[in-house]
């Protein structure tokens, strides 16, 4: 009898649910996220405001669905970046091997000693603060630990021998690297985005909270975060709910990663 | 032996000048003169070609690299640009409270999975192993920023435990410093721990189908000696590797969590220093980093040969 995967079930459940909540602020809030109001500061959260609303009177349920917006979409484009160009280094790579393959797996191992996050502050540092910034500095830190994931799947798989007859047939070398190879490294690289993805959602958000994350006019679940703090006794409304935007969000994806593993296992 | 000792060093005095260079270079790509920052816009171009001089800004890039380099060895970490004094000076204060975290968060993350990983993994599937496995799940999902906001709620706010954004200075009482320093330190720990328990379960389960541990039980071994005496120092190598890279992240964190608990480290100091463009302070605090994280790195594999005498002489 097959076991039950619990991991994939629930996982897909709360990201979906997520999903469907995060896309919710892209066509509707029931506040202007930015709108202050000051008869409503630090209001309780009550029919009116879901979510409460913060100091400046802002209504919390609509910023969190804003900011929220944001992380989704600074992270799937820093994955996009990450995943394209790692895909390309590391299944080249792979499937040839050779002395370019051992110094960009060198440079590889070089950056990817270096916490993501630390490496994305100096490169802020330098390029300066902003949403397009951030994700090409995200972006570029990512691509190392993608290549080196789909290096090891064409290892695995340049010498077996569906590779080698495809080979001798005659079929194009990038033919055979993605259309021969690639279909079977899906479970890994999937497997690869999830924990991926939760990475950006989480460096994304610890960036805001310190200040270097996207610009003062977006919202943000991390800025949130750090704002909520001077009033956390007071209002933990404030807090409470982008804070469990971000795990919801988090553990849903990993759930679903995991499941996938425990699927290829 | 000896010939491996002075590879794994030669690599490693490698790895240190690659990082350096790196940092360095990336550094002296930034558009615009660190002599606008210093003397403004309105300085003339004898005081800029003075100032450039001074600097050694007029010399080669690989030159300047290598000066650059003897001075950092030398303890000289240049000036800021906007306090107009030695980094060394401005970091000398801020390494102590960044280090202590850090390292109080590598030990609470040994004393809480060594324990926790053998127990999930001796009662697996059993309700202790269940639980374990969801509570890790989530705190595996809580950023150490939230888990740091949480904890001052919970042990700042509402039990009185600390005093919220009152850093005690190691000088007013050792004690008192330490049990400030627990919180932060829990919350760089706790994310990690979870991944940690994990990880050090699967490798547990992994030994315990090997056929050493089959001979283990035949010669009359239960369940728990053969945990203790046979699967544990096999069982802890990958997981020995796994908290060497985490050194790093838990670098990381402390920075991060420091801004949550207001304590005067080195992350309150990079972020100003980010903020501010002070290059010198940023590019300092980066490299001290890379050399802590690159000498964990080489400590860790010399571990990792000592526990598996297997990889000796490789």
């Amino acid at each position: 009898m097959k076991k039950r995967n619990w991991y994939l079930t629930f996982g897909s459940v709360l990201t979906a649910c997520m999903l469907v909540f995060i896309a919710l602020g892209f066509f509707w809030t029931p506040y202007d996220p930015g709108a202050l109001s000051a008869r409503d500061k630090l209001a309780e959260p009550s029919l009116q405001h879901l979510f409460g609303c913060d100091q400046l009177g802002r209504d919390v349920f609509s910023r969190t669905l804003n900011g929220a917006g944001n992380t989704l979409i600074i992270a799937l484009a820093v994955l996009a970046v990450g995943f394209v160009f790692g895909l390309l280094i590391g299944a080249l790579c792979g499937y040839y091997g050779g002395a370019v393959d051992a110094t960009v797996m060198r440079v590889c191992d070089a950056i990817t000693a270096f916490p993501s996050i630390l490496l994305a502050m100096v490169v802020i540092a330098i390029i300066g603060p902003g949403t397009y910034n951030i994700i090409a500095a995200l972006g570029i830190l990512f691509i190392p630990s993608f290549a080196r994931l789909v290096r090891g799947e064409f290892i695995k798989y340049r010498s077996r021998d569906f590779v080698h007859s495809a080979r001798l047939a005659g079929v194009p070398a990038m033919r055979i690297i993605f259309v021969h190879i690639l279909p079977n490294t899906w479970p890994v690289l999937l497997s690869g985005l999830t924990i991926g993805f939760n990475n950006a959602v989480l460096s994304e958000a610890s960036m805001s909270f310190l200040g270097i994350g996207v610009g003062p006019a977006d919202a943000s679940l991390g800025r949130m975060l750090s704002e909520g703090q001077s009033s956390l006794f007071s209002a933990p409304w404030c807090t409470l709910f982008p804070a469990l935007v971000v795990i919801l969000l988090v553990l849903g994806v990993g759930m679903v990663g995991e499941g996938i593993r425990e699927r290829i296992r | 032996m000896l010939k491996t000792i002075c590879k794994r060093l030669g690599l490693l005095v490698l790895t240190l000048l690659l990082v350096t260079a790196l940092a360095f270079f990336a550094f002296s790509i930034i558009p615009g003169d660190p002599t606008d920052t210093i003397l403004g816009l309105e300085a003339t171009e004898q005081q800029v070609a003075a100032l450039r001089a001074e600097l050694g800004l007029d010399l080669p890039l690989p030159v300047r690299y290598f000066r650059w380099l003897g001075d950092f060895l030398r303890g000289d970490l240049g000036v800021s640009y906007n306090f107009d004094i030695p980094v060394t000076d401005l970091l000398a204060g801020r390494i102590a409270p960044t280090f202590t975290l850090t390292l109080m968060a590598a030990v609470l993350i040994v004393l809480f999975s060594i324990p926790l990983g053998l127990l999930a993994a001796r009662y697996e599937g059993g309700w202790i192993d269940r639980i374990l496995t969801v509570i890790n799940q989530i705190a595996m999902s809580v950023p150490n920023f939230v888990m740091g906001i949480s904890l001052v709620f919970l042990f700042g706010l509402v039990l009185h435990w600390f005093q919220p954004g009152g850093y005690v200075s190691p000088e007013s009482g050792l004690g008192s410093y330490l049990w400030f320093m627990l919180f932060p330190s829990l919350a760089v720990a706790l994310p990690k721990s979870a991944m940690t328990i994990k990880m050090l379960r699967g490798s547990v389960l992994t030994e315990l189908t090997a056929d050493y541990i089959r001979t283990a039980y035949s010669k009359g071994n239960s369940r728990a000696s053969a945990l203790w005496r046979h699967v544990l120092r096999n069982a802890m190598i990958p997981v020995v590797t796994f908290l060497a890279t985490t050194i790093a992240e838990l670098v990381a964190g402390s920075i991060v969590v420091e801004q949550v608990f207001a304590i005067p480290g080195l992350g309150q100091m990079l972020i100003s220093s980010i903020s501010n463009r002070d290059y010198p302070v940023v590019q300092a605090i980066i490299v001290l980093v890379a050399f802590v994280v690159v000498l964990c790195n080489f400590l860790a594999d010399a571990l990792y040969r000592v526990m598996d005498p297997r990889l000796k002489g490789r």
